[in-house]
């Protein structure tokens, strides 16, 4: 008796909600966007639920590839452009133009046609300059990367580890582009000889800064305009050669059994009033004419961000990481 | 001459306990063996760029195509060849126009390019390509062509790894920093545990309640609370430290120490509780001195305790990432090292190497350990009386400030990260605020997030305390079946070896697969709980198993010539006489299931999401004082767990172990 009830119950569910989609997004968002993305979209489309799994850019993006044989997600809403780029090598993701895709930036959306990715919103690299700190250390602001390697800085500066830190790897491909090859490893050495410590996460060296553990935390603007937010008495500065960036992208995972959700849902991840979301957070967004200032991101961010060349930082990356680790990890700690 | 063995006939008895002791040996094999194999067995994939593979034809300025060449012959062509060495790893990308000497991007030189067979993959920019069809390109699009690597089985992976120093290096760390952590907590936990059982002391209940203190908190937390303490410019007592950085190898020393030290009290004090009067009477009557006798008496008897805290410890640090990647510094080891492989280079291979190169101590430690158990003797007979300690002003004085100097400590650190969570901003306001405890914003799904873990903690002791006690009880107490035990006693050791890291990309591996009977359990609570219950399963295993050694066997001969079946003697006597020792493996299981992350960070899904990753997510994305609230959330959780525990155990000991008194 109890299990025909049972049943007809959940006849009767599937019969109300047959119209009704679960897809399972993956993301590396911060938490507190997520539920508002998920609202948003929803007073657009009731009809399909966001399953968030969310976590960091790198447990995310080992997640994915070790679920490639069998896919779990059906969309990947807020991923490094980096991390997509990977899977689309390995034919990961499902090319798709979405509606709407010819107003974006053409740098905000990947080169391909169909394109396997679309952008959301830039992630750029900056410094956290600890004015307390520095003052009481007589330890100057920088304004520039080359400042950096000025001894005066030496045990101030922290860095994340570019072999743990997506956010490091980005700061180290974006200065061999700046300087050039051989520049850029010059750069490194100097810059190597004044770093205190690397991090294993990105935004560690930005939150170090604002707690005092050092004057010099070379991270991202986001973070620095988060703490500052919170008070701490930080300046976030460009540095004058320009700054590496990545953005965070939207992808429909190959293989996907809710080919059509998962395109309704990329459809409005590129739409006006989702970059106007993205706007909330972060001060450069996909959609051009969109964005606001955002309180605390220093000012010339947009014209600092250097023209990157994400096919040369995913085609190298391998051989960048392993020179990397030869000249500063094997040193790290000689003692 | 040798006549024929032997062989003593099976009896109905002999039959149910090895068929028990095949369904939880086949638990361990299918939570356990098979993941690891197909992870592990990745460290012996290896990838090399197959230059026969691909073809190339190069045009001439008016575009007229040449002979066609495998990449390879142009790669021989200058004398030496231009890449010498093709291995590579599982990102490994070659670029192609280096083996021609006279590119230039500019020149109106055309390329056809191809590759062989179907399996030849190649990039041109992002974009993936591979057969043999002919692809036609200019200079500018030919200089965005890279190669992708094949696999195939072999041993380069070791080769590459002990010949780079970055990794190698972290081999001698992590030595270095399990054994001076062992023996540290080893020492402080064994005059912990000897204080609580063999003295008259006050405050005991306390102090156990504090001595397990470390347990209930995530890892991640004395890490939180020694940085705000020690960190060079801002801690509160960064003066003690004399100029040393608490980042690195002393910050983790003092953090392993502490969150080892329960480990290792948990076993010790098994081992020590169990004793008999009559040996310290024999030694007292002998007119041997205190000291003799606690040479004698004291340490053989907890000897196989000893031992197993010490193997628990040693692994436990050798397998953390955590504690390490937040204040290590740029002091590298083990489990870092396989930190930055999978989760920042996504290069499964090189992580199980790794893990294989930290099995290695585990392995000898797990042959000392097989070499010992042949040696430990019952303790409690069939004939023991229960130890109970006599008052000794002096000494119980003496233990007393020593219990306390070890309990300040941990309390101390608790308490700076409830101080944590309170304060606006470290170190610039400090003002006290409620607004950290505001969850409805946390990482992964607020508070439903901790409704899970706290479910995943109920199913993992229930289930887990099951399993593990009636798997020891079968592999102690069967007779014969040598080779079975063995193989059941080696996979149960296991666990304690390997990074819960390791574990969650293995499980996602073996239970991801599509054509897996069980993958069914992918993505929901169950597979949390059987990664959860042996990720854990050493310790337990070790806790049952050292109670289970100290009941004489003479327990099993008298029930069996009174021809009672073996779960009348587990009930009546096996089960009650461990009691004390069951409870403690459920507790255990039940605290390790609100902290753990490292396995379940890989594991969880959207309806699964768990406190503890919140908490590492939270401090991850800089909001530490959120992560510190929600981190003394599962502490005190725990030590409402824990209280209830006590008053439960407390209950249903007085009433089953009335004999312990009676003697």
């Amino acid at each position: 008796m109890k299990r025909i009830a049972l049943a007809s119950v959940l006849a009767l569910g599937v019969a109300a909600q047959a119209m009704a989609v679960d897809l399972t997004v993956y993301t590396a968002v911060e938490a507190e966007d997520l539920t508002r993305y998920a609202e948003a979209f929803n007073e657009d489309h009731p009809d399909i639920t966001i399953n968030w799994v969310r976590d960091s850019t790198g447990v995310i993006t080992a997640k994915l590839l070790a679920e490639r044989n069998n896919p779990q997600a059906d969309v990947i809403w807020g991923l490094a452009a980096t991390s997509l780029l990977l899977m689309k090598a390995e034919d990961m993701l499902e090319p798709y133009a979405p509606a709407g895709v010819e107003y974006l930036d053409p740098k905000f959306v990947d080169s391909s046609t169909p394109p396997a990715w679309t952008g959301m919103d830039a992630w750029v690299a900056a410094i956290c300059y600890n004015t307390v700190e520095g003052e009481a250390n007589g330890v100057p602001a920088p304004t520039s990367w080359a400042d950096l390697t000025d001894p005066v800085y030496a045990g101030h500066i922290i860095m994340p580890n570019p072999n743990s830190s997506g956010t490091g790897f980005l700061d180290v491909s974006s200065w061999l582009q700046i300087f050039g090859e051989d520049g850029g490893w010059e750069f490194m050495d100097g810059l190597h000889a004044n770093i205190s410590r690397y991090t294993h996460s990105g935004s560690a060296p930005c939150k170090l800064a604002a707690a005092g553990e050092t004057t010099v935390g070379v991270s991202f603007a986001f973070r620095g305009a988060k703490s500052k937010a919170a008070g701490a008495p930080i300046e976030i500065i460009v540095p004058t050669e320009g700054v590496g960036w990545d953005m965070e992208a939207t992808a429909i995972v190959a293989g996907t059994a809710n080919l059509e959700a998962a395109q309704t849902l990329v459809d409005w991840t590129v739409t006006r009033k989702a970059n106007e979301l993205y706007n909330q957070g972060y001060a450069v967004v996909a959609y051009p004419g969109v964005a606001q200032p955002v309180e605390y991101f220093p000012e010339g961010l947009v014209d600092a961000m250097i023209d990157n060349d994400f096919e040369f930082a995913a085609n190298n990356r391998g051989a960048i990481l392993a020179e990397w680790a030869s000249r500063y990890d094997g040193k790290s700690d000689p003692k | 001459m040798r006549g024929p063995l032997v062989k003593p006939k099976l009896g109905r008895d002999d039959w149910a306990q090895r068929s028990f002791m095949l369904v939880i040996g086949l638990y361990l094999i299918v939570a356990l063996a098979l993941p690891l194999y197909v992870m592990l067995s990745k460290a012996f994939t290896i990838y090399h760029f197959d230059l026969r593979q691909y073809e190339v034809q190069v045009s001439d300025e008016s575009g007229n195509f040449g002979e066609t060449l495998t990449l390879s012959s142009h790669n021989m062509r200058p004398s030496p060849s231009v890449v010498e060495d093709l291995s590579t790893n599982t990102n490994g990308r070659l670029g192609i126009a280096q083996f021609f000497p006279d590119f230039s991007f500019r020149s109106p030189v055309n390329y056809r390019f191809r590759g062989v067979t179907p399996s030849a993959v190649y990039l041109i920019g992002s974009e993936r390509n591979s057969g043999p069809d002919w692809v036609e390109l200019d200079s500018n699009t030919f200089r965005r062509v890279v190669l992708r690597p094949v696999s195939e089985r072999g041993l380069t992976n070791f080769k590459t790894y002990f010949s780079t120093p970055a990794l190698f290096q972290s081999v001698q760390n992590s030595l270095l920093i399990a054994v001076i952590v062992t023996v540290i907590t080893v020492s402080l936990a064994f005059w912990f545990a000897y204080a609580l059982a063999r003295s008259k002391m006050h405050l005991k209940g306390v102090f156990r309640m504090v001595a397990m203190m470390p347990i209930l908190v995530p890892s991640l937390l004395p890490g939180i609370a020694l940085l705000y303490l020690f960190s060079p410019r801002q801690g509160m007592l960064k003066a003690l430290m004399f100029g040393h950085d608490i980042n690195g190898p002393i910050g983790i020393v003092i953090g392993s120490v502490f969150f080892t030290f329960p480990h290792a009290m948990i076993i010790i004090s098994t081992a020590l509780s169990i004793s008999d009067a009559r040996l310290f009477e024999a030694s007292e009557s002998l007119k041997a001195s205190r000291w003799r006798t606690f040479w004698t008496v004291t340490i053989p008897g907890a000897r196989y305790g000893l031992f197993s805290a010490a193997f628990v410890v040693f692994n436990l640090v050798i397998t953390d990432f955590g504690l390490p990647k937040v204040i290590g510094g740029n002091f590298n080891m083990l489990a870092v090292d396989i930190y930055k492989q999978v989760i920042g280079q996504q290069n499964f291979e090189m992580g199980a190497v790794v893990s294989i190169v930290l099995l290695v101590p585990a392995l000898l430690a797990f042959g000392i350990d097989r070499r010992m158990q042949k040696k430990q003797v019952a303790l409690l007979t069939s004939r023991s009386v229960v130890f109970e300690p006599k008052p000794n002003k002096p000494m119980d004085w003496f233990f007393f400030g020593y219990a306390s100097f070890v309990a300040i400590f941990i309390v101390g650190i608790i308490a700076v990260c409830q101080f944590a969570a309170l304060i606006k901003q470290w170190p610039y306001n400090l003002s006290l605020s409620l607004k950290n405890y505001d969850f409805s914003r946390m990482d992964g799904g607020g508070w439903g997030s901790y409704t899970n873990s706290l479910l995943l903690a109920i199913l993992t002791a229930i289930i887990g305390t099951v399993v593990v006690f009636l798997g020891a009880y079968m592999v102690e107490k069967t007779k014969g079946f040598e080779k079975g035990r063995a193989i059941f006693q080696g996979l149960a050791m296991l666990p304690m070896a390997i990074p819960g890291m390791v574990l969650g990309i293995a499980y996602i591996f073996y239970f991801n697969n599509p054509s897996n009977p069980l993958n069914f359990i992918y993505g929901t609570m169950i597979i949390l709980v059987v990664s959860t219950v042996t990720h854990f399963y050493t310790v337990s295993h070790l806790t049952a198993v050292t109670a289970l050694k100290q009941m004489d066997t003479e327990f099993e001969s008298v029930s069996q010539s009174l021809k009672q079946p073996f779960y009348k003697l587990f009930w009546r006597v096996t089960v009650p006489v461990s009691l004390p020792a069951i409870l403690n493996i459920s507790i255990y299981l039940f605290v390790n299931a609100m902290t753990t992350v490292s396995a379940v960070v890989f594991l969880y899904s959207t309806d699964t999401a768990l406190a503890s990753v919140a908490v590492l997510n939270m401090n991850d994305a800089g909001d530490i004082a959120p992560a510190a609230a929600m981190g003394m959330m599962i502490f005190y959780t725990n030590a409402g767990a824990r209280i209830l525990h006590a008053l439960l155990s407390k209950g249903i000991l007085a009433r089953s172990n009335a004999w312990r008194k009676s003697g």
